[in-house]
């Protein structure tokens, strides 16, 4: 079966997919920067003995210890967003359980000791909170989660106290960045409480005009209002993103760079991976805009991240050169993008 | 040289500040430098620039001044580490230095009050603290109407849920 990051859901001609994070700590240790490894692997085990009840077995989490596995499978976690690009930077210690359909992860000793993640295709911030918030509440029975009435969840950080919750979507937006849209609702979405980041989160080069946008506030406001807000918001970025790719498909500088995109993507022998971003940006633009048929948005998401460094490295169970790579890259391309043409 | 500001104790701290191009110095004594608003011009250096975080504690900074030799009790933090990293030690810090800390809550959040989900065990908690209030009401109402009988009876009622209380804190 595809998992939820090679598939596409609702809005997937503007939405990829969605996540709901929160951040728990346990109040009988202290926060993760405070503790060594031995402390470290004490959290993990205690997690670990409550994730093997039978209540979390439907789940069917498997356990991976960062620190005993290679660069290649480490990395590739982080392009699936199963795990953060920090935390497999940290050198102990760090245990993640991964659901069977990985569309659930949970990080131990992150910046928290519990980094809880659910994530989904497409928009679906309401479904993918439910299956999130039933995970915390099973964990809640289990363990005592630091919290403070007045506080909320405590956390490591101030930014995360409260409700610990991060929503997030991630969003394709070619058309407004075209226009040079994207700084200003930037700048409007912090007004709101909101905040624009790149692809692989906090700190990364926006690629592929592939950005993510997540609640930044979560103190005083609860979880549902959040969320709710975070829906509001992108529905009208989505729907000036869709009113900007209307104005564009009249634009025949526009259509001829999808054009050309997909002549590239169909016949290149090498591709960086930057080039390719910038290319299947134009694909999925050119299929919304109906000037390309012969694929869909779950064959370009399922490429895309095919197309990864470290998944092609995977794929091939070694260390490929950036030749090889861009090779690979292209032959992928070549093959999964043959039937497709312009209308 | 003496202060400026009190005259009385030996200057130790030169500010220079240029404002709208215009410069003013002053000499001042420690005590005066903390009051008028100048505690420790050197904290700065202290700080990682490259961390974020970091700024998000400048307004409490006047105030560590005072509190820099408290230390959390459990993980040992003290508010000078915290500031410095960006990062809180512990849940208990949270108690320890709540008054240092609430500014940079203020400014991240906004409003300070927790609204939403609430961790089952504090759920707990808040329902036998409430409890417990309630029946103190009840016995101090007891006994103005000099129903002596019945708080007494309120009062080891309180003394039960108080031990069920501290029980569960050990």
């Amino acid at each position: 079966m595809n998992k939820w990051y090679e598939k596409s859901g609702e809005c997937s001609d503007v939405v990829l997919s969605t996540r709901i994070r929160f951040a728990r700590n346990m109040s009988d240790y202290p926060f993760p920067c405070k503790l060594n490894s031995n402390v470290k692997s004490q959290v993990a085990n205690d997690i670990k003995r409550v994730l093997s009840n039978k209540s979390f077995a439907n789940y069917n989490f498997r356990c991976l210890n960062i620190a005993s596995m290679n660069r290649i499978d480490t990395r590739s976690l982080v392009e699936c967003h199963l795990v953060s690009p920090e935390f497999i930077k940290k050198d102990d210690s760090g245990v993640v359980f991964i659901s069977s359909e990985d569309n659930i992860s949970i990080m131990v000793n992150e910046e928290d000791h519990i980094r809880m993640q659910v994530m989904k295709e497409g928009l679906s911030l309401e479904e993918t909170y439910n299956v999130a918030d039933e995970l915390d509440n099973k964990l809640d029975k289990n363990l005592k989660f630091a919290f403070n009435e007045n506080l909320g969840y405590l956390t490591q950080c101030l930014t995360n106290l409260g409700t610990g919750m991060r929503a997030s979507v991630m969003l394709h937006l070619p058309a407004l960045k075209e226009c040079g849209m994207i700084e200003k609702i930037s700048s409007n979405l912090i007004k709101l409480g909101l905040t624009m980041r790149g692809l692989y989160g906090e700190g990364t080069e926006p690629k592929g005009d592939i950005y993510q946008i997540s609640n930044q506030v979560t103190l005083g406001i609860s979880e549902k209002t959040a969320i709710k807000n975070l829906n509001d918001i992108t529905m009208q970025i989505i729907n000036q993103e869709r009113n900007y790719r209307k104005e564009l498909s009249k634009n025949i500088q526009v259509t001829d760079a999808i054009c050309r995109s997909l002549g590239i993507l169909k016949t290149a022998k090498l591709l960086s991976n930057d080039e390719f971003m910038k290319l299947i940006s134009n694909i999925r633009l050119g299929l919304s805009m109906g000037i390309i048929k012969g694929t869909s948005y779950d064959v370009l998401n399922n490429i895309t991240i095919k197309a990864q460094p470290y998944m092609l490295m995977k794929e091939e169970k070694s260390e490929l050169t950036s030749v090889k790579r861009d090779q690979k890259r292209a032959m992928i391309m070549n093959t999964n993008l043959q039937n497709t043409e312009i209308l | 040289m003496l202060c400026q500001s009190c005259g009385k104790n030996q200057a130790s701290t030169h500010i220079k500040k240029i404002i709208n191009g215009e410069l003013t110095e002053y000499i001042l004594c420690d005590q005066c430098a903390a009051r008028l608003g100048y505690p420790n011009v050197f904290s700065d250096f202290g700080f990682d620039f490259n961390n974020l975080l970091g700024s998000f504690f400048e307004d409490s900074k006047p105030q560590f001044m005072n509190v820099d030799n408290k230390r959390c009790d459990f993980c040992g933090s003290s508010f000078a580490d915290i500031s410095a990293s960006g990062k809180v030690g512990c849940s208990k810090c949270y108690d320890v230095f709540i008054d240092e800390l609430m500014p940079s809550i203020k400014r991240i959040h906004g409003n300070p009050k927790h609204s939403g989900k609430i961790a089952s065990f504090a759920g707990k908690e808040n329902s036998l603290k409430k409890e417990i209030k309630l029946l103190e009401e009840k016995m101090r109402l007891a006994v103005k109407e000099q129903n002596f009988e019945e708080a007494a009876k309120i009062r080891d009622e309180i003394k039960k849920l108080n031990s069920k209380e501290n029980s569960k804190n050990e």
